[in-house]
């Protein structure tokens, strides 16, 4: 049975109004894209969206955050987009701040089924507030909660059928534990190949966890600062 | 210069064979300052262990940057993770210093450099997860605001990013540790004098003896 589908707008036709998205990428790179421009164009509003940062202003999640469509933001920075600070100040938008490191374990916690797990990151600040403290051997911790989205978005760099993927260069980021933590995983590519044509050595995230796949085609992959040597 | 000043003096906090991750910013350069013959693992927190130097025009590839978001390259022996697992790496203790900008340290090694209250919020990154994390933190900043005022403080007066996490402090002043018994002025940098230090100073902090000779 092959999980792949040619429509992105077919393939996200479930997703409500109000529903919880978690969105792999880190800044602009390794991001869903596709996925994110075919969930402006349907509209749905009030979501909760999780995810390290929420773009730029009109990219990626920033064509969410102009559309009006995300209620709430999970994330770790936010600091590269203007309208994510005018909705902030204005009420518009909530917004909870997780630190980078316990958003990835919340993912891979909630992904395990595991439903809270104790961190020393963000003890003695106001991530604190409000959270259970624990000691173990003279060291004072802080429980924090898995996470589980009604759907997550997840872009990959090559899929098979049964939806196996493998990522490219630092555009694995958050996708590998996104993909996990999703009721429904619907992953975008750059190239899908035949069932038995990875190595299974080189899986990167196994199909057990992908509901869909999806090809893409031109990626934008724009580049938030271009640096080059002696430049 | 005083931000040179600065960098000079955190680069030699790197020794051969470390694994280190410089937050973004002004510790970011520090890259460059790296003696040749060191073999150095940079670890950039979105997923690559071995940042090399920035590409030439012709090998920038959008699915390679730094925690900066800024295009670069992987040196030879580089490994490409997921962010978990990145944050497994320094959770658990296996980075052996992070050298981190800072708004305002306190004298018990509080740190604080992610927000200003009543200015939008860009969030905390990575920067909480490190200061647990890493074996070793180093902080480094101005010594006073542009007004003047100490940024090495009694208490931090800014929303802390971690408590008592700081090992070493280096300003374009000084160089200070932090231990359980306090904290300690090491080095004046040079042509700085210990009065100097002691007056753009809030904190309390004592004097090493190597010091008080020179001074």
């Amino acid at each position: 049975m092959s999980k792949l589908l040619s429509s992105f707008d077919s393939a996200i036709e479930q997703i409500e109004d109000g529903a919880t998205i978690i969105v792999g990428g880190f800044g602009l790179s390794g991001i869903p894209e596709k996925l994110i421009i075919a969930l402006r164009n349907k509209g749905v509003k009030d979501l909760t969206v999780v995810s390290n940062n929420c773009g730029v202003d009109d990219w990626g999640l920033g064509l969410l955050l102009e559309n009006k469509q995300i209620k709430k933001m999970i994330a770790s920075y936010v600091g590269e987009n203007k309208l994510f600070e005018q909705q902030f100040l204005s009420g518009e938008l909530e917004v909870e701040l997780v630190p980078q490191g316990t958003l990835a374990e919340r993912l891979r916690a909630g992904g395990a089924g595991i439903p809270a797990f104790y961190t020393a990151t963000g003890v003695g600040t106001e991530v604190a507030k409000g959270k259970e403290h624990k000691e173990f051997d003279g060291r004072t911790y802080i429980m924090e909660k898995g996470i589980i989205g009604d759907f997550a978005f997840v872009k990959a760099w090559k899929a098979d059928h049964f939806g196996n993927l493998v990522y490219r260069k630092t555009a694995r980021n958050f996708n590998p534990v996104v993909a996990t933590a999703g009721k429904v995983t619907i992953v975008e590519v750059e190239e899908v190949v035949g069932i038995g044509e990875l190595d299974p050595d080189e899986i990167h995230t196994s199909g057990v966890y992908v509901q869909k796949v999806l090809v893409g085609t031109d990626y934008v992959k724009r580049i938030e600062k271009l640096t080059t040597a002696n430049a | 210069m005083t931000r040179q000043l600065i960098l000079e003096r955190a680069v030699k906090e790197i020794q051969d064979g470390m694994c280190v991750n410089l937050g973004i910013g002004m510790p970011t350069l520090i890259a460059n300052m790296i003696p040749d013959d060191f073999n150095v693992m940079l670890q950039s927190e979105n997923g690559l262990l071995g940042i090399g130097p920035y590409p030439q025009k012709d090998e920038v590839d959008p699915d390679l940057i730094n925690a900066g978001k800024e295009t670069v390259t992987a040196k030879a022996g580089a490994s490409f993770f997921d962010s978990a697992e990145s944050f497994a790496m320094i959770r658990g203790g296996h980075i052996d210093l992070a050298i981190l900008g800072g708004m305002e340290v306190s004298e018990t090694g509080d740190l604080a450099n992610w927000m200003i209250p009543g200015k939008m919020v860009k969030g905390m990154g990575g920067a909480m997860d490190l200061v647990q994390g890493a074996k070793r933190i180093v902080v480094i900043m101005d010594h006073v605001n542009k007004h003047g005022e100490s940024k090495v403080k009694k208490s931090c007066t800014l929303p802390l990013t971690g408590e008592k996490v700081v090992h070493c402090l280096i300003t374009e002043l000084a160089v200070f540790h932090f231990t359980d018994a306090g904290m300690e002025l090491i080095e004046l940098q040079n042509g700085v004098t210990l009065d100097e230090v002691k007056s753009k100073t809030e904190a309390d902090f004592t004097i090493s003896p190597s010091i008080e000779i020179r001074a």
